[in-house]
């Protein structure tokens, strides 16, 4: 199986998200497939192409540095789960 | 009276027929009586009414005045709670408006709620939305068929007549996918056409803004008023939007269609290829001449799309950790913990696995091997339709491979899942427009849908020919 | 220049890179409208944005980019005509988005260098590798509570200017004085505040040891030092470190450090003990960044003279020693400053010299005691050249002019208005200068036989002497001429 359980565990914290147990198994099996299948690319032939990050035809706009003074504290903190005064809470970070 | 397009609906409210009152009552008491299909999110009748209070007190020249829609909830919207369909952003209410919705408020129209989707934009069936599946409303009595996703609730409203219009975001096929699955038309512009501003990102290069609605004529008008540059957004292009509506023309005399060889597949169901043909026939009645045209990287457009797609996700859903906004698991002890219980519990198991594999095709070593090789086929893909249209004016496909299935199939799978969108998804990787009209009907009578597809910025001609062969639909 | 370490056993080479994070001096943030001021009320300057709520989009600041085009220059570094932004992708509380802005293989500068001047006159180049644009993070008050973290996300997406060097530099003395370049030029160039203690500037040190000739040693990361304080004790102390180690038999693993300064200890830091793996791509949200010439050209002519040109011009045009230019030139408020005292005396330019020591000696002096800045320097560059000139020209003496130069800085006066209104011109008069004498001599008609009968020592007494009566003011050279005339 291309996706081992270490594997997947080691992508799941890359990534923060806690796998459980009972869902290594299958979701290892799943990803496995799904890497299988994608791996059919490995048909095209890709020398001397170039990759395609963006299809906007656009070309990058700049902004005037104009700051905009409006203390928005109020909303941004509007949504947070945990919040003292006028910071966001979360659990200690363990240095 | 009928209230079911928006150009007959604004013409009665325009001329006093009705008020706008009456006829979103109309649509209420619809979307009341059909609960069941579970197309909204969020609906709340004191809501509309203050909408509805505040446009009848402005003097403002509305082209879209008192037109009820309903509007997927992947755009964020000032006065109703924005979800994405997960758990993880139960009860966000965003302080903000989307560009896209609130140039249709500009326009006087009614939001009459959010519609459900799959979360996060991600599936084809609108059953990984944390608030349940929604139903399609042309499921014969008995059965409970799915509407197509990601953009389901939308497409399963306007289909059943909740609402005149609907919003949705298009990333793979999911605006053309659930309109061929309901039988409406659904468009999805070209990439920047429309602001990604305020719309819940899922894959950055591919997401676009589109609509939903009962006819061509209606398509066009709501895509006007949704088009336009942003600055806000980066990637919007700086572009004059014509006036889809009434540029609406018919005669297609002149115009060549392609039709890509590589999208005849061995094992499509012979009232999806029939339907084809008479589409086929259909045009060239109307002096349209038809080119058989290769675009040959097709097949690797799906696998293509499912290492890109994924990988944007899993950079765009790194937001959704607890600290700001939405859902936070009471359990860590620490921040690490509290970021994996917040993200295990809040996000479904599509969303997971998506960010899972975007993780893993980004990592170190595995880089160059999936996500440059996808790029680099990604650009195959575009160049093919940049040939095609140096010997056709437009495309010709099938929409999706299939009519609406029923709840349930191919989720044990999630490649049968991924290959709803194999007509779809090559239009995304090259940013085209596609829209998808209603064409025929499948042997048990369910819609199927039929996509055009256009070179960039013309959206002008897929909706001429989807007039066409709206009105030529024999 | 030997800056080799003496270990138990033999001589070690340390091998030092440094990345520099320097805040570009903007009103907005780089992908943001927000202002940038420093110290405001907790988020106060975030915008949807920079707290990553759903559906925000970056849009780029020209401003920031014409700064970093513009440090390019100073720093002599290729300019980059296509550069991208690409996603650095990590999870940190401080880093709303999950993922930092930043450019990873196509920075906006290129290569460059850097020169630092030693004291004994020679110098050395640093090379630099690159100047890319990055996003700031967000700041974290672990402190105020047991179990809970605060975040503080004004500095969140403040435009960074990372400015990587080649291990180039050998000793903690070398990175101090390469820094202390770099931080002179940004403030030249005015891109960069250059103000450590708010965190404008902040160093990553890249360390590793090896006996001369040897390949090169693993290699730890020091992080976030603000201080050149820190960055000298933190080098010296991990240098020393990993020589021990590796005298004892061990080897070095690579890890990242954090330098606590009340212990003067490197440690390694807990969260870095996976390897981070970035997973940078491209930011899908961003288009790739393209320069025209005209767009650099415009930015060259915006260039000020540089801490380098200056020195060569003050070396030549004043004969100064490359010493007295460097520390002239170290800030250019203090190089402007001297400009402008030879600016208002075009005079005093034989006397250059003379001008440096006042400014290196006693103005620098005065304005540390009270903690002003040179720029709001109470004695005028006017000022103070008037006084360079009253001492060439006799009128006071080297020793008055101390006195005046106090009074000037207190009362803000000019060297002419204390002098007059005090008295104090010196006294050049002969004649005059004869007559204190011969009433000293008179005076102390024993010690003038003392004097003359061996004990020449004396003559500072009669200098004494001559200088109470003439309340200091007696010119010296005059007074000690006359003086042995007299006594022989």
């Amino acid at each position: 199986m291309k996706i081992d359980k270490n594997t997947t565990l080691k992508i799941a914290k890359l990534c923060r998200i806690k796998v459980r147990d009972e869902e290594i198994e299958e979701l290892s099996s799943q990803l496995s497939s799904i890497l299988d299948w994608v791996e059919k690319l490995n048909e095209v032939n890709t020398d001397n192409i170039e990759p395609l990050n963006n299809v906007s035809i656009a070309t990058l706009p700049l902004r005037k540095d104009k700051e905009n003074l409006q203390d928005q504290s109020k909303e941004v903190l509007s949504n947070a789960p945990e919040k003292l005064e006028n910071y966001f809470a979360v659990p200690k970070v363990v240095e | 009276m009928e209230f079911n397009t928006i150009t007959e609906s604004l013409e009665k409210i325009n001329s006093n027929k009705i008020s706008i009152v009456e006829l979103n009552d109309i649509f209420i008491n619809r979307i009341k009586k059909n609960k069941n299909l579970n197309a909204f999110i969020y609906f709340d009748e004191e809501n509309i009414s203050q909408q509805i209070k505040k446009i009848q007190s402005s003097k403002n020249n509305f082209k879209l005045k008192g037109i009820p829609l309903a509007i997927k909830d992947l755009f964020c919207t000032k006065n109703m709670p924005t979800t994405a369909g997960s758990k993880i952003l139960q009860n966000f209410q965003p302080s903000y408006e989307s560009h896209v919705s609130q140039k249709l408020l500009d326009q006087g129209s009614i939001f009459l709620g959010k519609a459900n989707c799959d979360e996060f934009a991600m599936g084809s069936a609108t059953n990984t939305s944390y608030y349940g599946n929604t139903i399609n409303p042309i499921s014969p009595r008995g059965s409970q068929l799915v509407p197509g996703g990601s953009s389901g609730g939308s497409a399963a409203a306007v289909a059943a007549n909740l609402c005149l219009g609907a919003t949705g975001t298009d990333t793979g096929g999911s605006i053309r996918q659930p309109a061929s699955f309901c039988g409406v038309v659904g468009i999805k512009p070209t990439y920047g056409l429309c602001s990604r501003w305020g719309i819940i990102a899922f894959a950055s290069s591919l997401d676009q803004a589109g609509v939903f609605a009962n006819n061509i004529a209606d398509t066009a008008i709501l895509l006007r008023e949704i088009a336009g540059y942003d600055n806000k957004d980066s990637t919007s292009a700086n572009r004059e939007i014509p006036n889809y509506f009434e540029n609406l023309n018919q005669d297609m005399s002149g115009k060549v269609v392609g039709v890509p060889k590589e999208y005849i597949l061995p094992d499509i169901p012979e009232d999806i290829s029939k339907i084809w043909e008479q589409a086929i026939k259909s045009l060239e009645r109307g002096g349209v001449k038809v080119k058989n045209i290769s675009l040959p990287h097709t097949k690797y457009a799906l696998p293509a799309y499912y290492i890109i797609a994924p990988a944007e996700a899993s950079s765009n859903l790194a937001r959704y950790d607890g600290v700001r906004y939405g859902f936070r698991s009471e359990e860590g002890t620490s921040l690490d913990e509290m970021y994996e219980l917040t993200r295990s519990e809040g996000f479904g198991k599509e969303v997971k696995r998506r960010v899972l594999i975007g993780t893993y095709v980004l990592s170190a070593g595995y880089y160059e091997a999936y996500y440059i090789k996808a790029q680099k086929v990604r650009k195959l893909i575009s160049n093919d339709f940049n040939e095609a249209f140096k010997e056709c004016d437009f495309i010709l496909t099938p929409t999706a491979p299939s009519p609406a299935f029923p709840l349930g199939d191919k989720e044990d799978d999630p490649i049968k899942m991924y290959l709803n969108d194999i007509f779809t998804v090559p239009a995304s990787l090259a940013g085209i427009p596609g829209i998808s009209i209603p064409f025929g009907k499948s042997q048990n009578g369910l819609p199927l849908g039929i996509q055009l597809l256009s070179k960039h910025f013309d959206e002008q001609l897929v909706l001429n020919a989807g007039l066409y062969l709206e009105k030529n639909n024999v | 220049m030997s800056s080799l370490i003496q270990g138990k056993f033999s001589k070690w080479e340390t091998v030092i890179g440094l990345e520099i994070h320097a805040q570009i001096k903007s009103n907005s943030k780089l992908f943001s409208s927000s202002s940038t001021k420093f110290g405001s009320s907790p988020n106060s300057q975030v915008s949807l944005f920079d707290a990553a709520m759903p559906g925000m989009l970056p849009v780029i600041n020209e401003f920031c980019i014409k700064q970093a085009v513009k440090t390019g220059l100073g720093l002599k570094a290729k300019i980059n005509r296509y550069s991208v932004f690409d996603r650095k992708n990590y999870f940190y509380a401080d880093l709303p988005q999950g993922y930092q802005i930043s450019q990873y293989k196509h920075p906006i500068i290129g290569e460059g260098a850097v020169t630092i001047d030693f004291k004994d006159g020679s110098s050395k180049d640093i090379r630099i590798v690159r100047l890319h644009l990055e996003q700031d993070a967000g700041k974290s008050l672990h402190d105020q509570n047991p179990s809970k973290t605060y975040v503080d996300l004004n500095r969140s997406g403040v435009a960074l200017m990372e400015i990587v060097s080649e291990p180039d530099l050998n000793s903690s003395h070398e990175a101090s004085l390469y820094i202390t370049k770099i931080r002179s030029i940004l403030m030249y160039l005015d891109t960069c505040d250059g103000n450590m203690q708010e965190g404008s500037l902040r160093t990553d040190v890249n360390i590793s040891v090896r006996k001369p000739g040897e390949e090169l040693g693993t290699r730890c990361e020091i992080k976030n030092l603000n201080s050149i304080k820190f960055i000298k004790q933190a080098i010296e102390y991990e240098a020393m470190r990993q020589i021990k180690i590796i005298e004892e038999g061990g080897i070095i693993e690579q890890n990242t450090l954090l330098f606590n300064p009340q212990l003067g200890k490197t440690k390694p830091m807990r969260s870095k003990e996976e390897a981070h793996d970035y997973r940078y791509f491209p930011d899908p949200d961003l288009l790739p960044l393209k320069l025209e010439d005209d767009f650099i050209e415009i930015i060259k002519k915006d260039i000020p003279e540089l801490p380098d040109e200056r020195k060569k011009r003050y070396i030549n045009e004043y004969k100064l020693s490359n010493y007295d230019s460097s520390v002239l030139t170290i800030e250019k408020s203090i190089s402007d400053y001297f400009d402008q005292v030879l600016g208002c005396h075009k005079d005093l330019k034989k006397s250059a010299k003379l001008v440096v020591n006042w400014i290196t000696s006693e103005l620098f002096a005065i304005l540390k005691k009270n903690e002003v800045e040179i720029h709001n320097s109470p004695i005028t560059p006017y000022n103070l050249g008037q006084l360079v000139k009253l001492i060439i020209s006799n009128k006071i003496s080297g020793k008055i002019a101390k006195d005046v130069f106090e009074d000037m800085y207190k009362n803000s006066l000019s060297p002419e208005e204390i002098v007059n209104s005090r008295g104090l011109a010196q006294v050049t008069n002969v004649k005059e200068i004869e007559l204190i004498i011969d009433q000293i001599l008179k005076l102390n008609y024993d010690k003038v036989n003392d004097y003359k009968a061996g004990k020449t020592k004396l003559l500072g007494f009669f200098v004494g002497q001559a200088m109470q009566i003439s309340k200091g003011k007696a010119n010296p050279k005059i007074l000690n001429d006359i003086l042995i005339k007299k006594l022989s």
